[in-house]
Protein backbone atom coordinates (compact mmCIF):
# COMPACT_ATOMS: atom_id res chain seq x y z
CA UNK A 1 0.00 0.00 0.00
CA UNK A 2 1.31 3.38 -0.96
CA UNK A 3 2.06 5.51 2.04
CA UNK A 4 -0.80 7.84 2.99
CA UNK A 5 -0.12 11.44 2.03
CA UNK A 6 -2.39 13.76 4.01
CA UNK A 7 -1.34 16.78 1.99
CA UNK A 8 -2.35 15.37 -1.38
CA UNK A 9 -4.95 17.26 -3.38
CA UNK A 10 -7.37 14.35 -3.11
CA UNK A 11 -7.12 14.16 0.64
CA UNK A 12 -7.43 17.92 1.01
CA UNK A 13 -10.70 17.93 -0.87
CA UNK A 14 -11.91 14.80 0.91
CA UNK A 15 -11.20 16.20 4.38
CA UNK A 16 -12.77 19.55 3.53
CA UNK A 17 -15.96 17.93 2.27
CA UNK A 18 -16.15 15.35 5.06
CA UNK A 19 -15.63 17.87 7.85
CA UNK A 20 -18.24 20.19 6.38
CA UNK A 21 -20.74 17.36 5.99
CA UNK A 22 -20.32 16.02 9.50
CA UNK A 23 -20.45 19.48 11.05
CA UNK A 24 -23.50 20.55 9.08
CA UNK A 25 -25.34 17.43 10.19
CA UNK A 26 -24.64 18.32 13.83
CA UNK A 27 -25.67 21.93 13.43
CA UNK A 28 -28.81 21.03 11.50
CA UNK A 29 -29.75 18.43 14.09
CA UNK A 30 -29.39 20.90 16.93
CA UNK A 31 -31.41 23.48 15.07
CA UNK A 32 -34.23 21.19 14.04
CA UNK A 33 -34.67 19.50 17.40
CA UNK A 34 -34.58 22.77 19.35
CA UNK A 35 -36.65 24.91 16.99
CA UNK A 36 -40.00 24.39 18.75
CA UNK A 37 -38.44 25.34 22.10
CA UNK A 38 -36.91 28.46 20.55
CA UNK A 39 -40.24 29.54 19.11
CA UNK A 40 -41.95 28.96 22.45
CA UNK A 41 -39.26 30.89 24.33
CA UNK A 42 -39.56 33.81 21.95
CA UNK A 43 -43.32 33.87 22.25
CA UNK A 44 -43.16 33.64 26.06
CA UNK A 45 -40.61 36.43 26.11
CA UNK A 46 -42.80 38.74 24.06
CA UNK A 47 -45.83 37.97 26.17
CA UNK A 48 -43.84 38.55 29.32
CA UNK A 49 -42.75 41.96 28.03
CA UNK A 50 -46.32 42.93 27.27
CA UNK A 51 -47.54 41.79 30.68
CA UNK A 52 -44.71 43.58 32.43
CA UNK A 53 -45.50 46.82 30.63
CA UNK A 54 -49.13 46.39 31.58
CA UNK A 55 -48.07 45.96 35.19
CA UNK A 56 -49.61 42.51 35.50
CA UNK A 57 -46.41 40.80 36.64
CA UNK A 58 -44.61 41.73 39.86
CA UNK A 59 -40.99 42.78 39.24
CA UNK A 60 -38.48 39.93 39.39
CA UNK A 61 -41.08 37.21 39.09
CA UNK A 62 -42.77 35.55 36.16
CA UNK A 63 -45.80 34.50 38.11
CA UNK A 64 -48.61 36.93 38.91
CA UNK A 65 -49.76 37.65 42.44
CA UNK A 66 -52.60 35.17 42.01
CA UNK A 67 -50.20 32.41 40.99
CA UNK A 68 -51.07 32.37 37.29
CA UNK A 69 -48.27 31.93 34.78
CA UNK A 70 -47.56 34.05 31.73
CA UNK A 71 -49.50 31.92 29.27
CA UNK A 72 -52.57 31.91 31.52
CA UNK A 73 -52.64 35.65 32.12
CA UNK A 74 -52.10 36.27 28.46
CA UNK A 75 -55.27 34.40 27.62
CA UNK A 76 -57.15 37.50 28.79
CA UNK A 77 -55.57 39.44 25.96
CA UNK A 78 -56.61 39.58 22.34
CA UNK A 79 -54.26 40.64 19.59
CA UNK A 80 -55.57 42.99 16.92
CA UNK A 81 -53.96 44.28 13.78
CA UNK A 82 -54.46 48.01 13.33
CA UNK A 83 -54.23 50.19 10.27
CA UNK A 84 -52.17 53.00 11.72
CA UNK A 85 -53.45 55.64 9.31
CA UNK A 86 -57.12 55.12 9.98
CA UNK A 87 -57.04 53.44 13.37
CA UNK A 88 -59.36 50.69 12.08
CA UNK A 89 -58.91 47.06 13.09
CA UNK A 90 -58.06 44.68 10.27
CA UNK A 91 -60.07 41.64 11.22
CA UNK A 92 -58.94 39.24 8.52
CA UNK A 93 -55.25 40.10 8.79
CA UNK A 94 -52.94 37.14 9.20
CA UNK A 95 -50.69 38.22 12.05
CA UNK A 96 -48.76 35.02 12.53
CA UNK A 97 -45.09 35.90 12.41
CA UNK A 98 -45.88 39.54 11.63
CA UNK A 99 -42.99 41.76 12.59
CA UNK A 100 -43.85 45.45 12.54
CA UNK A 101 -40.24 46.55 12.88
CA UNK A 102 -39.23 44.53 9.84
CA UNK A 103 -42.23 45.80 7.90
CA UNK A 104 -41.19 49.38 8.58
CA UNK A 105 -38.15 48.76 6.40
CA UNK A 106 -40.16 47.70 3.39
CA UNK A 107 -41.35 50.64 1.25
CA UNK A 108 -44.59 48.86 0.32
CA UNK A 109 -45.66 48.34 3.91
CA UNK A 110 -44.55 51.55 5.52
CA UNK A 111 -44.53 55.27 5.06
CA UNK A 112 -41.49 57.49 5.15
CA UNK A 113 -41.39 60.05 7.92
CA UNK A 114 -40.28 63.58 7.19
CA UNK A 115 -37.63 65.08 9.38
CA UNK A 116 -40.19 67.06 11.39
CA UNK A 117 -42.43 64.06 11.90
CA UNK A 118 -39.66 61.69 12.83
CA UNK A 119 -39.06 62.71 16.43
CA UNK A 120 -38.06 59.15 17.31
CA UNK A 121 -35.50 58.63 14.52
CA UNK A 122 -37.01 55.52 12.98
CA UNK A 123 -37.14 56.95 9.43
CA UNK A 124 -40.09 54.80 8.31
CA UNK A 125 -43.23 53.75 10.10
CA UNK A 126 -45.08 50.52 9.35
CA UNK A 127 -48.64 50.75 8.03
CA UNK A 128 -49.98 47.99 10.23
CA UNK A 129 -49.26 47.49 13.91
CA UNK A 130 -50.32 44.92 16.45
CA UNK A 131 -52.00 45.99 19.69
CA UNK A 132 -52.99 43.89 22.68
CA UNK A 133 -56.36 44.36 24.31
CA UNK A 134 -57.50 43.16 27.68
CA UNK A 135 -61.25 43.03 27.78
CA UNK A 136 -63.53 42.44 30.72
CA UNK A 137 -66.17 39.75 30.77
CA UNK A 138 -68.74 42.15 29.26
CA UNK A 139 -66.44 43.15 26.40
CA UNK A 140 -65.42 46.54 27.77
CA UNK A 141 -61.83 47.51 27.28
CA UNK A 142 -59.71 47.25 30.43
CA UNK A 143 -56.22 47.80 29.05
CA UNK A 144 -54.71 48.65 25.70
CA UNK A 145 -51.05 47.77 25.15
CA UNK A 146 -49.25 49.37 22.21
CA UNK A 147 -45.71 48.75 21.01
CA UNK A 148 -43.40 51.77 21.19
CA UNK A 149 -39.89 52.37 19.97
CA UNK A 150 -37.53 55.24 19.45
CA UNK A 151 -33.94 56.33 19.54
CA UNK A 152 -32.26 57.00 22.87
CA UNK A 153 -28.55 57.67 23.15
CA UNK A 154 -26.85 54.57 21.75
CA UNK A 155 -29.65 52.84 19.95
CA UNK A 156 -33.34 52.25 19.60
CA UNK A 157 -35.38 51.44 22.68
CA UNK A 158 -38.13 48.87 22.14
CA UNK A 159 -40.97 48.57 24.59
CA UNK A 160 -44.67 48.49 25.30
CA UNK A 161 -46.95 51.15 26.70
CA UNK A 162 -50.04 50.01 28.55
CA UNK A 163 -52.99 52.39 28.73
CA UNK A 164 -55.94 52.14 31.09
CA UNK A 165 -59.57 51.79 30.07
CA UNK A 166 -60.08 55.57 29.86
CA UNK A 167 -57.48 55.56 27.04
CA UNK A 168 -55.73 58.54 28.63
CA UNK A 169 -54.05 57.22 31.76
CA UNK A 170 -50.80 55.31 31.55
CA UNK A 171 -50.91 51.96 33.24
CA UNK A 172 -47.28 51.06 32.61
CA UNK A 173 -44.28 51.44 30.35
CA UNK A 174 -41.53 48.90 29.92
CA UNK A 175 -38.65 48.31 27.54
CA UNK A 176 -37.50 44.89 26.48
CA UNK A 177 -34.54 45.91 24.39
CA UNK A 178 -32.24 48.91 24.55
CA UNK A 179 -28.57 49.79 24.45
CA UNK A 180 -28.51 52.63 26.97
CA UNK A 181 -25.61 53.06 29.40
CA UNK A 182 -25.96 50.80 32.45
CA UNK A 183 -26.53 52.91 35.54
CA UNK A 184 -27.53 56.05 33.60
CA UNK A 185 -29.88 55.61 30.65
CA UNK A 186 -30.09 51.94 31.55
CA UNK A 187 -32.19 53.03 34.52
CA UNK A 188 -35.21 52.91 32.19
CA UNK A 189 -35.41 49.38 33.57
CA UNK A 190 -35.46 50.53 37.19
CA UNK A 191 -38.77 49.38 38.69
CA UNK A 192 -38.97 52.47 40.89
CA UNK A 193 -38.77 54.76 37.89
CA UNK A 194 -41.19 52.63 35.93
CA UNK A 195 -43.66 52.93 38.79
CA UNK A 196 -43.70 56.68 38.29
CA UNK A 197 -45.41 56.19 34.95
CA UNK A 198 -48.47 54.76 36.59
CA UNK A 199 -51.31 57.28 36.37
CA UNK A 200 -49.60 59.76 34.04
CA UNK A 201 -52.02 61.47 31.65
CA UNK A 202 -51.13 61.06 27.97
CA UNK A 203 -53.27 63.75 26.33
CA UNK A 204 -53.90 67.39 27.14
CA UNK A 205 -57.31 69.06 26.91
CA UNK A 206 -57.09 69.45 23.16
CA UNK A 207 -56.27 65.75 22.78
CA UNK A 208 -52.62 66.12 21.77
CA UNK A 209 -49.92 63.93 23.35
CA UNK A 210 -48.47 65.92 26.22
CA UNK A 211 -46.18 63.68 28.28
CA UNK A 212 -43.12 65.52 29.57
CA UNK A 213 -40.05 64.20 31.35
CA UNK A 214 -38.90 66.97 33.64
CA UNK A 215 -36.03 67.81 35.93
CA UNK A 216 -38.25 69.50 38.50
CA UNK A 217 -41.84 68.43 38.93
CA UNK A 218 -44.54 71.09 38.93
CA UNK A 219 -46.39 71.40 42.24
CA UNK A 220 -48.75 68.48 42.64
CA UNK A 221 -51.86 70.65 42.37
CA UNK A 222 -50.86 72.45 39.17
CA UNK A 223 -52.53 71.28 35.96
CA UNK A 224 -49.18 70.43 34.36
CA UNK A 225 -48.25 67.87 37.01
CA UNK A 226 -50.38 65.06 35.61
CA UNK A 227 -48.37 64.94 32.37
CA UNK A 228 -44.99 64.86 34.07
CA UNK A 229 -42.55 62.09 34.89
CA UNK A 230 -39.15 62.50 36.51
CA UNK A 231 -36.29 62.61 34.03
CA UNK A 232 -33.45 60.14 34.52
CA UNK A 233 -30.46 61.90 36.01
CA UNK A 234 -27.36 61.78 33.88
CA UNK A 235 -29.31 60.52 30.90
CA UNK A 236 -30.52 63.55 28.95
CA UNK A 237 -30.65 61.82 25.59
CA UNK A 238 -32.35 58.71 26.87
CA UNK A 239 -34.90 60.85 28.69
CA UNK A 240 -35.61 62.90 25.59
CA UNK A 241 -35.89 59.71 23.56
CA UNK A 242 -38.41 58.20 25.96
CA UNK A 243 -40.51 61.37 26.03
CA UNK A 244 -40.51 61.55 22.24
CA UNK A 245 -41.34 57.91 21.72
CA UNK A 246 -44.31 57.99 24.10
CA UNK A 247 -45.68 61.10 22.42
CA UNK A 248 -44.97 59.80 18.93
CA UNK A 249 -46.70 56.46 19.33
CA UNK A 250 -49.74 57.93 21.09
CA UNK A 251 -49.92 60.72 18.50
CA UNK A 252 -51.31 61.19 15.00
CA UNK A 253 -48.61 59.09 13.34
CA UNK A 254 -48.76 56.33 15.91
CA UNK A 255 -51.80 54.84 17.55
CA UNK A 256 -53.57 58.21 18.01
CA UNK A 257 -56.22 57.41 15.38
CA UNK A 258 -56.99 54.09 17.07
CA UNK A 259 -57.18 55.67 20.52
CA UNK A 260 -59.48 58.44 19.24
CA UNK A 261 -61.69 55.92 17.51
CA UNK A 262 -61.98 53.80 20.66
CA UNK A 263 -62.72 56.87 22.77
CA UNK A 264 -65.73 57.90 20.72
CA UNK A 265 -68.40 55.25 21.18
CA UNK A 266 -69.70 54.01 17.86
CA UNK B 1 5.81 22.12 27.33
CA UNK B 2 7.26 18.65 27.85
CA UNK B 3 6.95 15.95 25.20
CA UNK B 4 4.16 14.00 26.90
CA UNK B 5 2.25 16.20 29.31
CA UNK B 6 0.32 14.42 32.03
CA UNK B 7 -3.36 14.89 32.69
CA UNK B 8 -2.62 16.73 35.89
CA UNK B 9 -0.27 19.10 34.13
CA UNK B 10 -2.71 20.12 31.42
CA UNK B 11 -5.52 20.57 33.94
CA UNK B 12 -3.68 22.48 36.66
CA UNK B 13 -0.98 24.42 34.86
CA UNK B 14 -3.38 26.78 32.98
CA UNK B 15 -5.06 27.83 36.23
CA UNK B 16 -2.27 30.13 37.37
CA UNK B 17 1.13 29.19 35.98
CA UNK B 18 0.02 29.28 32.36
CA UNK B 19 -3.25 31.15 32.60
CA UNK B 20 -4.58 32.01 29.13
CA UNK B 21 -5.61 35.50 30.20
CA UNK B 22 -2.92 36.60 32.63
CA UNK B 23 0.09 34.96 31.00
CA UNK B 24 -0.88 34.55 27.37
CA UNK B 25 -3.19 37.60 27.35
CA UNK B 26 -5.74 35.88 25.12
CA UNK B 27 -9.52 36.00 25.18
CA UNK B 28 -9.66 39.50 26.62
CA UNK B 29 -12.56 40.70 24.47
CA UNK B 30 -15.13 38.32 25.85
CA UNK B 31 -13.68 38.71 29.35
CA UNK B 32 -14.49 42.42 29.22
CA UNK B 33 -17.98 41.93 27.95
CA UNK B 34 -19.42 39.12 30.04
CA UNK B 35 -17.76 39.64 33.42
CA UNK B 36 -20.38 42.28 34.24
CA UNK B 37 -22.51 39.79 36.17
CA UNK B 38 -21.82 36.46 37.76
CA UNK B 39 -24.64 34.53 36.13
CA UNK B 40 -23.57 35.64 32.65
CA UNK B 41 -19.99 34.76 33.51
CA UNK B 42 -20.81 31.26 34.70
CA UNK B 43 -22.83 30.47 31.58
CA UNK B 44 -20.10 31.87 29.35
CA UNK B 45 -17.45 29.85 31.20
CA UNK B 46 -19.44 26.64 30.87
CA UNK B 47 -19.84 27.32 27.16
CA UNK B 48 -16.14 27.99 26.67
CA UNK B 49 -15.12 24.90 28.67
CA UNK B 50 -17.39 22.74 26.56
CA UNK B 51 -16.31 24.25 23.26
CA UNK B 52 -12.59 24.21 23.99
CA UNK B 53 -12.65 20.66 25.33
CA UNK B 54 -14.75 19.25 22.51
CA UNK B 55 -12.99 21.13 19.73
CA UNK B 56 -9.61 19.99 21.01
CA UNK B 57 -10.88 16.43 21.16
CA UNK B 58 -12.40 16.53 17.66
CA UNK B 59 -9.41 18.23 16.06
CA UNK B 60 -7.02 15.80 17.75
CA UNK B 61 -9.12 12.86 16.56
CA UNK B 62 -8.59 13.78 12.92
CA UNK B 63 -5.18 15.42 13.34
CA UNK B 64 -3.42 12.83 11.20
CA UNK B 65 -5.77 13.45 8.28
CA UNK B 66 -5.93 17.26 8.30
CA UNK B 67 -3.91 18.61 5.38
CA UNK B 68 -1.56 21.36 6.49
CA UNK B 69 -2.83 23.77 3.88
CA UNK B 70 -6.40 23.86 5.23
CA UNK B 71 -5.82 23.05 8.88
CA UNK B 72 -6.94 26.44 10.22
CA UNK B 73 -10.15 26.29 8.21
CA UNK B 74 -10.87 22.77 9.42
CA UNK B 75 -10.33 23.89 13.02
CA UNK B 76 -12.63 26.86 12.46
CA UNK B 77 -15.38 24.67 11.01
CA UNK B 78 -15.21 22.33 13.99
CA UNK B 79 -15.19 25.20 16.49
CA UNK B 80 -17.93 27.13 14.71
CA UNK B 81 -20.20 24.09 14.62
CA UNK B 82 -19.73 23.48 18.33
CA UNK B 83 -20.42 27.11 19.13
CA UNK B 84 -23.60 27.14 17.06
CA UNK B 85 -24.80 24.02 18.86
CA UNK B 86 -24.04 25.64 22.23
CA UNK B 87 -25.85 28.80 21.17
CA UNK B 88 -28.90 26.83 20.08
CA UNK B 89 -28.97 24.87 23.33
CA UNK B 90 -28.65 28.06 25.39
CA UNK B 91 -31.49 29.68 23.47
CA UNK B 92 -33.64 26.67 24.31
CA UNK B 93 -32.82 26.17 27.98
CA UNK B 94 -31.68 29.57 29.26
CA UNK B 95 -33.38 32.07 27.00
CA UNK B 96 -32.95 35.12 29.24
CA UNK B 97 -29.24 34.59 29.73
CA UNK B 98 -28.62 33.80 26.11
CA UNK B 99 -30.42 37.02 25.22
CA UNK B 100 -28.20 39.05 27.51
CA UNK B 101 -25.05 37.28 26.30
CA UNK B 102 -26.25 38.11 22.78
CA UNK B 103 -23.37 37.99 20.36
CA UNK B 104 -20.74 36.88 22.83
CA UNK B 105 -21.67 33.22 22.64
CA UNK B 106 -21.29 33.42 18.88
CA UNK B 107 -18.00 35.20 19.34
CA UNK B 108 -16.53 32.18 21.14
CA UNK B 109 -15.75 31.12 17.56
CA UNK B 110 -13.17 33.86 17.33
CA UNK B 111 -11.95 33.44 20.91
CA UNK B 112 -8.22 33.16 20.49
CA UNK B 113 -7.99 30.62 23.31
CA UNK B 114 -10.09 28.01 21.52
CA UNK B 115 -8.21 28.17 18.26
CA UNK B 116 -4.91 28.62 20.01
CA UNK B 117 -5.33 25.34 21.85
CA UNK B 118 -6.52 23.50 18.74
CA UNK B 119 -3.52 24.68 16.77
CA UNK B 120 -0.89 24.51 19.51
CA UNK B 121 -1.92 21.38 21.36
CA UNK B 122 -4.58 19.26 19.72
CA UNK B 123 -2.82 19.10 16.35
CA UNK B 124 0.09 17.24 17.93
CA UNK B 125 -1.39 15.27 20.85
CA UNK B 126 -3.78 12.33 21.28
CA UNK B 127 -7.52 13.03 21.79
CA UNK B 128 -8.01 12.40 25.52
CA UNK B 129 -5.12 14.54 26.70
CA UNK B 130 -6.16 17.22 24.19
CA UNK B 131 -9.65 17.20 25.63
CA UNK B 132 -8.23 17.65 29.12
CA UNK B 133 -5.97 20.41 27.88
CA UNK B 134 -8.94 22.24 26.40
CA UNK B 135 -10.90 21.88 29.62
CA UNK B 136 -7.93 22.98 31.72
CA UNK B 137 -7.23 26.04 29.60
CA UNK B 138 -10.87 27.05 29.59
CA UNK B 139 -10.93 26.61 33.36
CA UNK B 140 -8.01 29.00 33.64
CA UNK B 141 -10.03 31.47 31.58
CA UNK B 142 -13.08 30.82 33.77
CA UNK B 143 -11.14 31.30 36.99
CA UNK B 144 -10.08 34.76 35.93
CA UNK B 145 -13.49 35.72 34.61
CA UNK B 146 -15.13 34.65 37.86
CA UNK B 147 -12.59 36.68 39.83
CA UNK B 148 -13.35 39.75 37.71
CA UNK B 149 -17.11 39.25 37.97
CA UNK B 150 -16.75 38.85 41.73
CA UNK B 151 -15.40 42.40 41.84
CA UNK B 152 -17.53 43.98 39.13
CA UNK B 153 -21.02 42.82 39.98
CA UNK B 154 -21.11 43.62 43.73
CA UNK B 155 -19.34 46.97 43.39
CA UNK B 156 -21.04 47.95 40.15
CA UNK B 157 -24.61 46.89 40.82
CA UNK B 158 -24.65 45.89 44.49
CA UNK B 159 -25.75 42.36 43.63
CA UNK B 160 -24.24 38.91 43.19
CA UNK B 161 -25.98 36.41 40.92
CA UNK B 162 -28.77 39.00 40.86
CA UNK B 163 -29.29 38.88 44.64
CA UNK B 164 -28.68 42.17 46.42
CA UNK B 165 -25.69 42.05 48.77
CA UNK B 166 -24.89 45.75 49.04
CA UNK B 167 -28.11 47.75 49.45
CA UNK B 168 -27.91 50.47 46.80
CA UNK B 169 -29.11 54.02 47.29
CA UNK B 170 -31.67 53.75 44.49
CA UNK B 171 -33.47 51.08 46.52
CA UNK B 172 -33.15 52.92 49.82
CA UNK B 173 -29.80 51.48 50.95
CA UNK B 174 -26.48 53.17 51.62
CA UNK B 175 -24.23 51.95 48.79
CA UNK B 176 -23.64 54.25 45.82
CA UNK B 177 -22.84 51.87 42.94
CA UNK B 178 -19.74 52.58 40.94
CA UNK B 179 -21.13 52.88 37.45
CA UNK B 180 -17.73 52.55 35.85
CA UNK B 181 -17.57 48.91 36.92
CA UNK B 182 -20.57 48.22 34.70
CA UNK B 183 -18.67 49.42 31.67
CA UNK B 184 -16.11 47.33 29.83
CA UNK B 185 -13.00 49.41 30.59
CA UNK B 186 -13.24 48.57 34.29
CA UNK B 187 -12.53 44.92 33.46
CA UNK B 188 -9.36 46.09 31.78
CA UNK B 189 -8.18 47.71 34.99
CA UNK B 190 -9.10 44.70 37.09
CA UNK B 191 -7.42 42.26 34.72
CA UNK B 192 -4.35 44.46 34.58
CA UNK B 193 -4.29 44.54 38.39
CA UNK B 194 -4.55 40.76 38.55
CA UNK B 195 -1.77 40.33 35.99
CA UNK B 196 0.41 42.67 38.04
CA UNK B 197 -0.34 40.78 41.24
CA UNK B 198 0.32 37.36 39.68
CA UNK B 199 3.57 38.48 38.10
CA UNK B 200 4.79 40.01 41.34
CA UNK B 201 4.11 36.69 43.02
CA UNK B 202 5.49 34.47 40.27
CA UNK B 203 8.44 36.37 38.93
CA UNK B 204 9.14 33.86 36.18
CA UNK B 205 6.01 35.10 34.34
CA UNK B 206 7.58 38.48 33.76
CA UNK B 207 8.49 38.62 30.09
CA UNK B 208 11.94 39.70 29.06
CA UNK B 209 11.74 42.93 27.09
CA UNK B 210 11.73 42.12 23.40
CA UNK B 211 13.20 45.42 22.30
CA UNK B 212 15.45 48.07 23.71
CA UNK B 213 14.27 51.65 23.90
CA UNK B 214 16.95 53.94 22.52
CA UNK B 215 18.31 56.49 24.94
CA UNK B 216 16.80 59.97 24.81
CA UNK B 217 18.37 62.14 22.19
CA UNK B 218 19.56 65.67 22.69
CA UNK B 219 17.36 68.29 21.10
CA UNK B 220 19.93 68.68 18.35
CA UNK B 221 19.53 65.03 17.52
CA UNK B 222 15.92 65.57 16.44
CA UNK B 223 17.12 67.00 13.18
Amino acid sequence: MASFNKDSLGNTIFVAVAVCLVCSVFVAMANVTLKPTHALNKELDQKENILRAAGLLPPGSDVAADGRGIQEIFQDFTVKAVNLDTGEYLDDFDMRGYDAVRMSKSPDNSRALSEDEDTVTIRRRENIGLVYLKEGADGTLEKLVIPVRGYGLWGTLFGYLAIDSDLTTVSGLGFYEHKETPGLGGEVDNPIWKDKWHGVQLFNDSGAPAVKLVKTRSPADSPAAVYEVDALSGATFTTRGVQNLVNFWTGELGYGPLINRLKTPS
Amino acid sequence: MSATPTAKEVLVEPLINNNPITLQVLGICSALAVSISMSKTLVMCAAVIFVTGMSNWAVSLIRNYIPLSIRIIVQMVVIASLVIVVDQVLKAVAYDISKSLSVFVGLIITNCIVMGRAEAFAMSNPPWISFLDGVGTAMGYSLLLIAVALIREPLGAGTLMGYPILPVVANGGWYVPNGMLLLSPSAFFIIAGIIWAVRSWKKNQVEAPTYQIAANIQYKGAM
